[in-house]
């Protein structure tokens, strides 16, 4: 097969070896088991050991259905292969300027059509098996709940240079004429494996996609300080304190067993949390920014510019003696891939100390990059409180923020809109103003009774939500009316949904 | 103990025959939850436990009375950039919903609205908690104003 480029307008198959992929697994896995048992009744044959236990290979051999059942097999395999041939040939992609549509399926078709200039990121991820042969799976996040097209899958240099051209398409840009891709056709199969074993160690992010100034990479040993010191680590602790206590009071172990189930569990999520961010690395590309991560199962993904919606950077409290902080982001689409694995994608930085953070925050708010506003930021994650270019929360609000009151408070820099909560979790929410989607201004009884309000900022749905409570009442006035106007100004400049046009138009 | 007001507002209020519709809605849920948590007293005969439905039809004839103030404290103003709507007396609600940010504008009517010729405008935006529903509109000013908002909305549309 030849590498051709993809993103003509012609409808494209996908990589050969995606039947197998898909659905495939199962199918080796029952192959195997067949042949074991077939294993065994070979040698009971040639050893000519009696075997008084029933079995099924057997059971055929002695009623003289054998070529029956061979026969059955044979047709069941080949109608399978036959299946999987076929969907396979009817599951086609087609690029165009401005969409990507999808076909697929034998009797029931489905057509699957997203617009380029509304994707949220595209994501390629491999599992292992699909590195071991260098195919990868191409996910064009759309906005919306579960509103994905998967391209699944794919020829794994096939899917970097594909990604590259919708981009390309989707960034507003007309498509240049592309570079042909180096591909030299493998000829021999050691040449073959020479690449794939490449492939397979390559470092998770290739030296020459990012201006390496850019990148931010997990540091080992921060990323197990992370994990010991996080809060399942505390709750592992009470549990084995109470289990040491029942079992000195009692002598007895039996329940120990009972507790199996959750220690697995524990270790599971530790192992799944480490190794996801084990090769972790965040850098910036014209075309947004990409977060890649995994050991053996890599994924890594392209946010275009415009599509975070908030920021959050938290600090629980026992990571506060080593300046760590984590990053969360709300994006308009979610991933089931990432789902399903534990941590969502959502989370943009596991664990970082404060020079990266200021570094993936210029990444993901680029409107952030002149000094003052990185001041006001680092004074919003780290400041005790008081007058320090936040509007804070009033003496009065003591009854409702014990101690947080002195930090609760809100800043509005040129194009986003700072909340700072928390005294012993802290936490930054930062909120682009060009995605704000609406704004609400709350005062129930008691708040009334204490002149504060509490304000809420309304983005698309994800783990951080931008609410601030117990402001006072003017301050929340002004927060919602110059937020709300910010809103709109912001959202009248923005072009960032074609990112690159906005560059060249600015340029001309 | 002053409510919150925004600076320089001129509210647009719903019709009046609104708090009829809102008196009887109230009043039907409230018979049904009142006879439905009275079933248990009713059938154990136990005194204590008519406490339930008790309370609960106070709580709804607190509501009934108040009924008419909180309809009259919904209102929505068209401003240049965008939509404010308040509603609420004792938990106060104030949204701001940028023209280019709406999805769609739907209209609904209920049973109880529609004998009395009114409909309910709600606003979608691609944030599940603006939760902006305008109710007690009469269906020609309903559909002027979605008409309007969606023009609106059409030259002011933005991405995400």
């Amino acid at each position: 097969m030849s590498e051709t480029r993809l993103a003509d307008g012609d409808w494209h198959r996908l990589h050969p070896a995606t039947p197998l992929l898909r659905g495939g697994i199962a199918f080796v896995a029952i192959l195997g088991v067949i042949l074991v048992n077939l294993r065994d009744f070979v040698i009971n044959i040639v050893v000519g050991a009696p075997n008084e236990e029933f079995d099924p290979f057997v059971w055929i051999f002695e009623h003289d259905f054998a070529g029956l059942i061979l026969l059955a097999i044979i047709a069941g395999l080949l109608l399978a292969v036959g299946g999987f041939y076929l969907s396979w040939r009817m599951h086609t992609f087609r690029i165009t300027a401005d969409q990507v549509e999808v076909r697929s399926g034998i009797l029931f078709r489905t057509n699957r059509r997203g617009r380029l200039d509304r994707i949220q990121g595209i994501n390629i991820v491999r599992p292992f098996l699909a590195r071991l042969v260098g195919a990868a799976k191409l996910e064009i996040s759309v906005a919306g709940q579960n509103a994905n097209v998967q391209l699944a899958y794919l020829g794994s240099s096939a899917a970097d240079e594909l990604r590259r051209e919708i981009l390309l398409l989707a960034s507003g840009t007309s498509p240049a004429p592309t570079t042909t891709t180096e591909g030299v056709p493998a000829t021999s199969a050691s040449a073959l494996l020479d690449r794939r074993v490449n492939e397979l160690l390559a470092p998770e992010l290739a030296p020459d996609a990012a201006p390496p100034e850019s990148v931010v990479q997990m540091h080992l040993g921060r990323l197990i300080g992370s994990l010991v010191l996080s809060g399942t680590t505390v709750v592992l602790l009470i549990g084995i304190a109470f289990g040491s206590v029942i079992i000195a009071r009692t002598g007895e172990f039996f329940f120990l067993f009972g507790v199996v189930p959750a220690i697995i569990g524990i270790g599971s999520f530790y192992i799944n949390r480490f190794t996801r961010s084990l090769r972790y690395s965040i850098a910036s590309t014209p075309d947004g920014i990409r977060v890649g991560f995994g050991l053996l199962s890599t994924s890594n993904e392209t946010l275009p510019p415009g599509r975070i919606h908030a920021v959050r950077v938290s600090q629980p409290l026992l990571w506060r003696p080593f300046g760590w902080w984590e990053i969360k982001i709300n994006r308009a689409s979610t991933s089931e891939a990432q789902g399903a694995a534990g941590q969502a994608n959502t989370t943009i930085l596991p664990v970082g100390n404060l020079a990266d953070v200021r570094k993936v925050l210029e990444l993901v708010l680029p409107g952030l990059v002149d000094s003052e506003s990185l001041a006001l930021l680092e004074t919003g994650l780290r400041s005790r409180g008081g007058d320090d270019g936040f509007t804070n929360s009033p003496r009065r609000a003591v009854v409702l923020r014990w101690f947080s009151w002195r930090r609760n408070g809100f800043a509005i820099t040129n194009d986003s809109v700072l909340l700072r909560r928390g005294a012993i979790w802290r936490e930054l929410v930062v909120v682009p103003q060009a995605r704000i989607q609406s704004l609400a201004l709350r005062q129930g009884p008691l708040l009334r009774r204490l002149r504060l309000a509490a304000v809420s900022i309304h983005t698309v749905a994800g783990p951080v939500a931008a609410t601030l409570g117990a402001l006072d009442e003017q301050a929340a006035v002004t927060l919602f009316e110059d937020a709300a106007a910010g809103a709109v100004r912001s959202a009248s400049v923005d072009t960032s949904h074609r990112w690159r046009a906005s560059g060249e138009a600015a340029a001309t | 103990m002053t409510r919150l007001e925004l600076a320089d507002s001129d509210w647009r209020r719903v019709s009046r025959k609104y708090i009829v519709v809102d008196l009887v809605g109230t009043l039907i849920a409230g018979v049904v939850t009142v006879a439905a948590t009275s079933i248990p007293a009713w059938v154990t005969q136990l005194v204590w436990l008519w406490a339930i439905p008790g309370s609960l039809a106070i709580i709804f004839i607190i509501t009934l009375c108040l009924t008419p103030r909180r309809v009259r404290s919904i209102g929505y103003q068209l401003r240049s950039d965008d939509l404010l709507f308040r509603r609420g007396l004792m938990f106060q609600r104030f949204v701001s919903v940028p023209y280019g940010r709406m999805q769609l504008v739907d209209i609904n009517r209920g049973p109880l609205a529609r004998a009395v010729g009114l409909s309910e405008l709600r606003f979608v935006t691609a944030a599940a908690s603006t939760g902006v529903t305008i109710p007690g509109l009469p269906e020609a000013e309903a559909e002027g104003l979605r008409d309007r908002l969606v023009e609106l909305a059409e030259s002011r549309r933005a991405g995400l």
